[in-house]
């Protein structure tokens, strides 16, 4: 099952490293991470999505990144109240003709095309990873000829 | 001041005694530094042994143990023994040198990612950028080393960062917001340990490191004797309780007693002190004391419920904790019927080996041992079968007089990690249970040793073997003695050469006065026993079964 966790780490030369190494030394799966500068420019603030088997593997992955001395806090939003986003953006083949149905797709859905060329449409979306997901589904009857994400960024509300 | 002399006056600050390390070309300011500096520093002939001496060191006095090597090769030849170091929560520092900051991923000469290639094996490292941050970097290091569950801390300085100049400015305190371990248990937690052992029918103590980087010793040999409690140790563990006394089992797991086995599989309360249920200790982890609760009193959260699940966690220092818990204590369990049950164990099983073939027996020359010492020496072990014998046929009876690589199974370790130890505690006999494979793993020692008086007992259990493999290949592998026959040099020569004393012993008769003439020398000993080339270390439990279903050696 799929975790998000953020932590909070000291703005330092190498920390992604630790992250990352201590992941993989340890068998854990990373399903995507997104690191960012805090407003205090010490502090960066990564959003982890893990696999974990089971409660035991996501406790000890809490537990060895909560034992890394540059790590500031871990947060597990599994049990907390809280909302995620990740930003896509999908090239998908595209003809004027089929301009009507793409557009009624992505009013449906939570994307907006943000360039369109003859044969080719950009297209960008913010959503949750379910609203994603239904997209990508959607769209898949155009062809999607390339995607790139963000991974997810959890916040509590 | 330069770096490198803050360096040193960092150290001197940190009350390091001694250093073990070797020059090379990107630490030359460091050794200029250190030609008129008032510090010992120890010359190894390998940075390995300059790793497990500081790592020895440590073990002896428990103290921080600090080792120096060069970049490239000198930091990558340190890495096996920060990486045991870490293995076995001991603190430890590293200081390596480092090519200068502007060739830095260059591929410079003797370059190497030590930063990148420690990190898994460090507690913590840095790479010291800018010679303002030296001082307080080592302040950090010591601090992270030492405290909370200790290990290794390595600090890596570019040569220029050694000759550039600042003014030397020794933090007073350590502030670190990330790094807070937690040392005074929950009260609600201990109340309800408290409860349990009240409640334990067949209550066993589980004590491991933790106990003795604690200081825990005293208080835990208090609960025993307070609550009647039998007490077991990890390999980590063994000193954390005396071995004589009439409540220890000795060591359990897969080469534990098979009293110390019985009883932890069979009680219905497990006291986990210091230890983290390692594979070696529980066997098959689902077989694993089904009937026992498990109270787990550690100062590393992640070691509480990884392998075996806890009903109690209590997460803080041991001695603390311990303190807490004994004051908790209204009601005492009545054990008397299980302290007979597990008496019964001890007489049924005991320790035990054949004597009377034509070879030494390693169990004979360990009792000898004992019996000379009486357990007021400094046992050093290698890996491998030396090393199980000497858990199992010694009795520790106080802290830091077992020195063994635990976790990471160093063969090479025991000779640099006991001259680590002489150094620490020059007082006291300092001896290296060693067998014909390991020693000549870090041999290159020897001129250490005799070069700086440094007069360390090797006892070579020398069976023409890499015995513990071979042992594995006999029973598992039907005797397909793969690479495991090994030749050796004359080790009463090899000594001779080095300046240091060599005895040969083949009989049972010259032993005991091997061992006291050993003693007497004031020298570098190697002490070549002849023994049994096939004897096995029994009991012994076979890799993924239960703890209790030990082969005894005697069918």
């Amino acid at each position: 099952m799929r975790h998000t966790i953020s932590v909070l780490v000291e703005n330092k030369f190498g920390v992604l490293s630790r992250i990352a190494g201590l992941f993989s030394a340890r068998g854990y799966n990373i399903a995507s991470l997104a690191v960012s500068e805090t407003m205090d420019p010490t502090i960066s603030y990564m959003t982890i999505v893990v696999e974990a088997q089971d409660e035991k593997i996501l406790e000890q992955i809490k537990k060895q990144l909560n034992k890394l001395i540059d790590v500031i806090t871990v947060t597990d939003f599994t049990k907390k109240s809280h909302i995620d986003r990740e930003l896509v953006l999908v090239k998908v083949a595209y003809a004027a003709k089929d301009k009507q149905k793409l557009e009624d797709i992505l009013a449906k859905f939570v994307g907006k095309i943000i360039q369109a060329k003859a044969d080719i449409a950009i297209i960008e979306a913010v959503g949750d990873q379910e609203q994603v997901r239904q997209l990508l589904e959607a769209l898949k009857e155009f062809g999607i000829k390339e995607l790139v994400r963000t991974g997810r960024l959890a916040i509590t509300n | 001041m330069n770096g490198a002399r803050i360096l040193l006056e960092s150290l001197k600050r940190e009350g390091v005694e001694v250093i073990f390390g070797y020059p090379g070309g990107q630490v030359l300011p460091i050794f200029d530094a250190l030609y008129d500096f008032d510090v010992k520093f120890i010359l190894t002939r390998h940075e390995q042994g300059a790793a497990h001496a500081a790592d020895g060191f440590s073990r002896a006095t428990g103290k921080v143990g600090v080792c120096l090597a060069t970049s490239g090769p000198g930091a990558t030849n340190l890495v096996t023994g920060i990486a045991n170091a870490y293995m076995d929560s001991i603190p430890m520092v590293a200081i390596t040198g480092q090519v200068g900051t502007h060739l830095i991923g260059n591929d410079a000469f003797q370059e190497a990612d030590v930063t990148g290639i420690t990190r898994p094996v460090t507690k913590h490292n840095f790479l010291v950028k800018d010679v303002k941050d030296l001082a307080r970097t080592i302040r950090e290091a010591f601090y992270i080393a030492s405290t909370g569950r200790p290990g290794p801390v390595l600090v890596d300085i570019p040569v220029d960062i050694q000759r550039a100049e600042t003014e030397f400015i020794w933090p007073e305190t350590v502030q670190i917001r990330s790094y807070k371990p937690t040392y005074f248990g929950h009260p609600g937690q201990i109340k309800k340990a408290a409860k349990l052992i009240s409640a334990a029918k067949k209550p066993i103590i589980y004590a491991g490191g933790g106990v003795i980087t604690s200081g825990a010793h005293q208080v835990l040999r208090e609960l025993a004797e307070k609550i009647q409690a039998p007490v077991t140790l990890t390999f980590m563990g063994l000193g954390a309780f005396p071995g004589d006394h009439k409540l220890c089992l000795g060591m359990l797991g897969m080469h534990g007693t098979a009293y110390a086995n019985h009883a932890t599989m069979e009680s219905d309360l497990i006291i986990a002190v210091g230890a983290r249920f390692d594979d070696r200790v529980t066997g098959r982890l689902d077989d694993f004391a089904p009937n026992a609760k498990v109270i787990h009193i550690d100062i590393d959260p992640s070691s509480i419920s990884k392998n075996v699940a806890v009903e109690i966690p209590i997460v803080g220092d041991a001695k603390n904790i311990l303190g807490e818990l004994l004051e908790q204590i209204k009601k005492l369990p009545d054990t008397s019927e299980w302290l007979k049950t597990v008496e019964g164990w001890k007489k049924k099983h005991p320790l035990t080996y054949k004597d009377g073939s034509k070879f030494l027996k390693p169990q004979y020359i360990l009792e000898q041992l004992w019996d000379i010492t009486k357990g007021d020496a400094i046992i050093c072990t290698e890996v491998g079968q030396s090393q199980m014998w000497a858990c199992q046929w010694y009795k520790y009876l106080t802290p830091r007089t077992f020195i063994s690589s635990g976790g990471l199974g160093t063969m090479g370790f025991g000779f640099p990690a006991a001259m680590g130890a002489k150094m620490g505690c020059p007082d006291k006999e300092v001896f290296n249970i060693a067998g014909d494979g390991s020693i000549q793993m870090n041999i290159q020692e020897l001129a250490t040793c005799v070069e700086n008086k440094i007069h360390v007992k090797v006892l070579i259990f020398n069976n023409g073997f890499l015995g513990m493999v071979r042992q594995w290949q006999e029973l598992f592998y039907k005797k397909r003695y793969s690479f495991t026959p090994i030749t050796s040099p004359d080790f009463v020569k090899l000594a001779e050469s080095y300046g240091a004393v060599g005895i040969r012993v083949t009989k049972k008769s010259e032993v005991r006065k091997a061992i006291e003439k050993a003693m007497k020398t004031k020298n570098t000993v190697f002490v070549d026993f002849r023994i049994e080339p096939e004897e096995n270390v029994y009991p012994m439990v076979p890799s993924g079964q239960a703890i209790n279903k030990m082969l005894d050696g005697l069918a």
